[in-house]
């Protein structure tokens, strides 16, 4: 084990999904034709003046009451100077030291142990354009329509001791955020990202170690590993007697490492004042309470509420909760429908998200409804269809949103639990088998198998498994 | 007399009565510039199809009858070049936006043309409204009409000097540390600076945003009222923009002063003011006593301490406003850069002057990392002291008068070389932008080489009206205001 400790922080970015922009009307949609929600404003001609958007400041409110801060009763935006295409304005109207939230925390499992991480503050500010740096003529092309797009900075605490933490951390911190329904949260789309601050020291020192900045890092899978490949290079660097330097490091996916990106000579001086065109903002103990109560119940309580009400175990609860989706489809199934929550807890988990990873999805694509799962359930508790035949029938309403009783009705999935008629299947297969009839006399356990599967086979894998257990197990004793 | 010396009442019957057309106006103000502009230098550009469209739209709608006609109806107005006219050249004087034409209208502009004026032109300024005596403008300096030695004074140079030379009937400035005062003060008009957040920003290039006000360049007292009246208002476009209501200025001006308390800092009566200045302004008190105002000695304690917060703001507000200009999206670019840092550093060497470039180092460097607290902050504290100096005064005074400036106008080219004394001698008219107020400079007086001065009187904040009462009251019972320089027709 390494004699040295690591210590992480991470930055996250959420872009808020408001209708339009945080300082002037243009739409937010993600994925226009470029250049087509722009305006004089956030193209920063000469002469514009920004107006902060009512809704961003909530959005920002709800979010950091979430994550359990507390709100600045006045607060303002500030300038962050400096010069790039991205930036039209060459600044960034962000918020310096007087966040719209601060002092929060989020808990966080990992290993069975809950760990509390620290919220140092949650900022409001404005997303810069996108630049495309084109093969042809070294070019670079950029894309305004995301230019003054809100978003929040969550800044938390040093507080995340192992790359899986920091995974665990912008999971449930993704969750939190998306139960708010104030950010999309998707990282693919861009609009959730994150930098990580990185350092080691050797346990039981007090005194941080020199950190890295480690950015461009466009999945959790990719946080991860490029925290491990990190911690991995300061330690071969302190190990080595040398010293690590405090730098912006850069993510390479392609080559699983990370590089280089600038120095800490390279860093801009920001130049951070108030932004004398926007007014300072009162924020009143009735809007917070107002916004307070727009929150909806937050994972951690419906997964107790999931573990004390309905029974599941606190992993089942903490998968079914990790997206709002999920968990609201989870609840709407158990109350509309009165099925088993084990049961439709073991369908979403298991088989809804296997299909949605398997093909590439999100829940939204989902077409199954609630009353479907929860009839499919009663299907398979009355013996109507076997666990084996729901599989296709899930299939089949995820993908099509048909009834179960229609799907099995469409493609003759009803279950053979005649007795009778299985009985002659089994004595067919039985008999026509003999060689499998003296291995099991001989105590071969496998040849019962052997039988189902031949039932099964027969039977297109309608039959009633615990009938054709049951009549095997009769037939064979009676030969 | 001129055209332009009418009152707007009687231009207003006579284009009712027909024996005045606004394309008469229009015309009457093209002519103005292209007879007399070529040695004042206050114009940039003459949008001399787009005025004559637009006048001859408006004598079609008054031809028509039935639409009543908007408060400025058909008067020619010069709007300074830091003003977005949509479609029209905007420069601020700069070479970097030699070739701008914007894409909107600020909210003044279009104000400006709800109330049925026809602007006709863009007027010259220093550059990006940085100086006060427009020997900055990137194009040429503008020359004072009293006598054209002498600066007309600035940022608002242009503005001033064009209504001096009665190219129009009024003309818009902007105001940031006296840009439309001290101006007013060096060409003998009427230069009125609203309190800040009486007019929207938008569409005012920024200066320096917590300080920028738009505000009027007239003949006279109550042409400001109106122009005033047609530009203040709330605005959901600039948040910094007051939503109080908007009184009705023109009533205001009753002639009356009676039981006016006026309080004159020492601080700006004494050392350092021009004694014909001090002589004029000392002048001007005794008339308001003898209309029935009382004054007393007062003080501004912090004044020494005003221009150098101000030159910090504003220089700091200045750097970041003045980044945009990159010649990345809009304005001129520089053509031997052969990367981006490149293209930054050669489009803004060529496109700034000197003086542009002189303050956004000063506000870069007072931003910067570790000089923040020395510098800006401190500059801020000083703001709220200077408030609140003028907060107390307010208490028992309902003005403060003092000069506009320290001495009249001073020749081109004498003051180049030294920007500290420059800076120096905005000390009557910054501390006024730091706390917000309204001020009016009006005509109080000749120097004995012939110059206008000018008396500067300062309200509490968003009482224009109490400023225009007393400043309107004055002119009348003096008359300065009717003097025009010898050349100007009528």
């Amino acid at each position: 084990m390494s004699k040295y400790e690591t210590v992480i922080g991470l930055e996250v970015h959420a872009e808020l999904s408001t209708k339009s922009k945080i300082f002037c009307g243009c739409k937010t949609e993600f994925g226009a034709e470029p250049n087509t929600h722009t305006c004089p404003i956030c193209l920063g001609h000469p002469g514009v003046l920004p107006v902060a958007n009512r809704q961003a400041v909530e959005f920002a409110m709800k979010a950091a009451l979430a994550l359990n801060c507390e709100i600045s009763r006045e607060t303002k935006f500030d300038r962050k100077n400096y010069f790039y295409p991205d930036s039209p304005k060459a600044y960034q109207i962000s918020q310096y030291d007087q966040p719209i939230g601060y002092n929060g925390w989020i808990d966080i499992e990992v290993n069975g142990q809950t760990k509390r991480i620290g919220i140092t503050r949650l900022h409001l500010e404005e997303d810069a354009g996108k630049l495309t740096h084109s093969d042809f003529g070294g070019e670079s092309l950029v894309d305004f329509n995301r230019v003054g797009v809100p978003l929040v900075e969550i800044v938390s605490e040093p507080d995340i001791r192992t790359p899986e933490e920091a995974r665990a951390y912008l999971e449930k911190l993704k969750a939190i955020v998306q139960y708010t329904e104030v950010s999309d949260v998707r990282m693919e789309q861009g609009s959730l990202r994150c930098d990580a601050n990185v350092s080691i020291r050797p346990y039981g020192q007090e005194e941080f170690g020199t950190k890295t900045e480690l950015k461009n890092m466009n999945s959790f899978r990719n946080v991860q590993m490029g925290l491990e490949y990190e911690v991995l290079r300061q330690t071969e660097v302190v190990s080595a007697g040398g010293k690590i330097v405090q730098e912006t490091r850069r993510w390479d996916e392609a080559n699983k490492k990370t590089i280089t990106m600038r120095s800490k000579e390279e860093a801009h001086d920001y130049r951070y004042f108030p932004d004398p065109d926007l007014v300072r903002m009162q924020i009143s103990e009735e809007w917070i309470e107002a916004v307070r109560a727009t929150i909806p119940e937050l994972p951690d309580a419906r997964q107790a509420r999931y573990v004390n009400d309905f029974g599941l175990s606190k992993d089942d609860a903490a998968v079914i909760t990790m997206s709002k989706a999920t968990a609201d489809f989870f609840d709407e199934t158990v109350v509309k429908t009165g099925a088993e929550p084990k049961a439709v807890a073991n369908w979403l988990m298991v088989d809804l998200l296997a299909h949605l990873n398997a093909n590439n999805l999100v829940f939204a694509d989902v077409k199954m409804t609630p009353q479907g799962l929860g009839e499919m359930i009663k299907l398979i508790a009355d013996g109507t269809i076997s666990s084996k035949i729901a599989k296709t029938v899930f299939k089949e309403m995820v993908e099509t949103g048909k009834g179960p009783k229609q799907i099995v009705e469409e493609k003759g999935l009803v279950q053979i639990s005649d007795e009778g008629a299985l009985r002659q299947i089994v004595v067919d297969a039985i008999s026509s088998n003999p060689q499998a009839v003296a291995d099991y006399k001989a105590g071969n356990a496998k040849a019962a198998a052997f039988f189902v599967g031949q039932v099964m086979k027969q039977t297109k894998g309608k039959a009633n498994p615990p009938m054709v257990n049951k009549l095997i197990a009769e037939v064979l004793k009676d030969m | 007399m001129s055209l332009f010396d009418k009152r707007l009442s009687e231009i207003h019957s006579a284009l009712r009565a027909k024996e005045l057309s606004v394309t008469d106006l229009a015309q009457a103000s093209i002519a103005s510039i292209k007879e007399h502009d070529n040695e004042i230098k206050s114009v940039l550009h003459v949008d001399e199809e787009g005025a004559l469209a637009h006048a001859r739209q408006l004598d079609e709608r008054l031809a028509k009858g039935g639409e009543e006609l908007g408060l400025l109806y058909g008067l020619p107005a010069g709007l300074k070049d830091n003003l977005i006219t949509k479609g029209v050249r905007t420069t601020c004087a700069s070479k970097f936006l030699a070739n701008f034409d914007p894409v909107h209208d600020g909210t003044v502009s279009q104000k400006v043309k709800d109330a049925d004026a026809v602007i006709v032109a863009k007027l010259n300024m220093d550059e990006f409204a940085m100086g006060g005596s427009n020997e900055n403008s990137g194009f040429y300096p503008t020359k004072n009409p009293w006598n054209t030695e002498y600066v007309p004074g600035g940022s608002s140079g242009g503005s001033a000097a064009a209504m001096a030379a009665r190219h129009f009937y009024f003309t818009l400035g902007s105001d940031t540390g006296g840009s439309i005062r001290q101006p007013a003060a060096f060409c003998g008009v009427v230069g009125l600076k609203p309190t800040y957040g009486r007019v929207s920003r938008f569409g005012l290039v920024a200066f320096a945003s917590s300080l920028d006000q738009i505000g009027p360049v007239t003949k006279n007292v109550e042409d400001a009222a109106y122009v005033l009246q047609a530009i203040a208002g709330h605005d959901p476009y600039d948040s910094t923009s007051a939503d109080v209501d908007v009184p009705d200025f023109l009533s205001a001006l009753t002639g009356d002063v009676k039981g006016l308390r006026i309080g004159v800092p020492k601080e700006l009566i004494g050392e350092g003011i021009d004694p014909e200045v001090r002589d004029a302004v000392l002048a001007a008190l005794k008339q308001l006593e003898s209309m029935g105002a009382s004054w007393s000695e007062v003080s501004l304690p912090h004044t020494e301490y005003a221009v150098p917060a101000y030159y910090l703001l504003s220089s700091s507000e200045a750097s970041s406003n003045l980044a945009r200009f990159d010649g990345v999206r809009y304005g001129v670019r520089a053509d031997n850069a052969s990367n981006l840092i490149e293209l930054y550093k050669e489009s803004r060497s060529q496109g700034f002057g000197a003086e542009v470039k002189r303050r956004i180092m000063l506000g870069t460097y007072a931003l910067s990392s570790g000089y923040y607290d020395a510098y800006y902050k401190k500059a801020q504290q000083v703001r709220t002291l200077i408030i609140q100096d003028y907060n107390s005064i307010f208490a028992d005074f309902d003005v403060i008068l003092h000069p506009t400036t320290p001495s009249t106008a001073f020749k081109i080219g004498e003051n180049v070389d030294d920007p500290v004394k420059m800076y120096l001698e905005d000390i009557c008219t910054v501390p006024v932008n730091l706390a917000g107020l309204p001020a009016i400079s009006v005509p109080c007086g000749f120097s004995g080489n012939g110059l206008p001065i000018g008396l500067q009187i300062i309200g509490k904040a968003f009482d224009e009206s109490t400023v225009l009462r007393v400043a309107h009251a004055y002119e009348q019972s003096v008359g300065y205001h009717q003097r025009k320089p010898e050349w100007v027709r009528g």
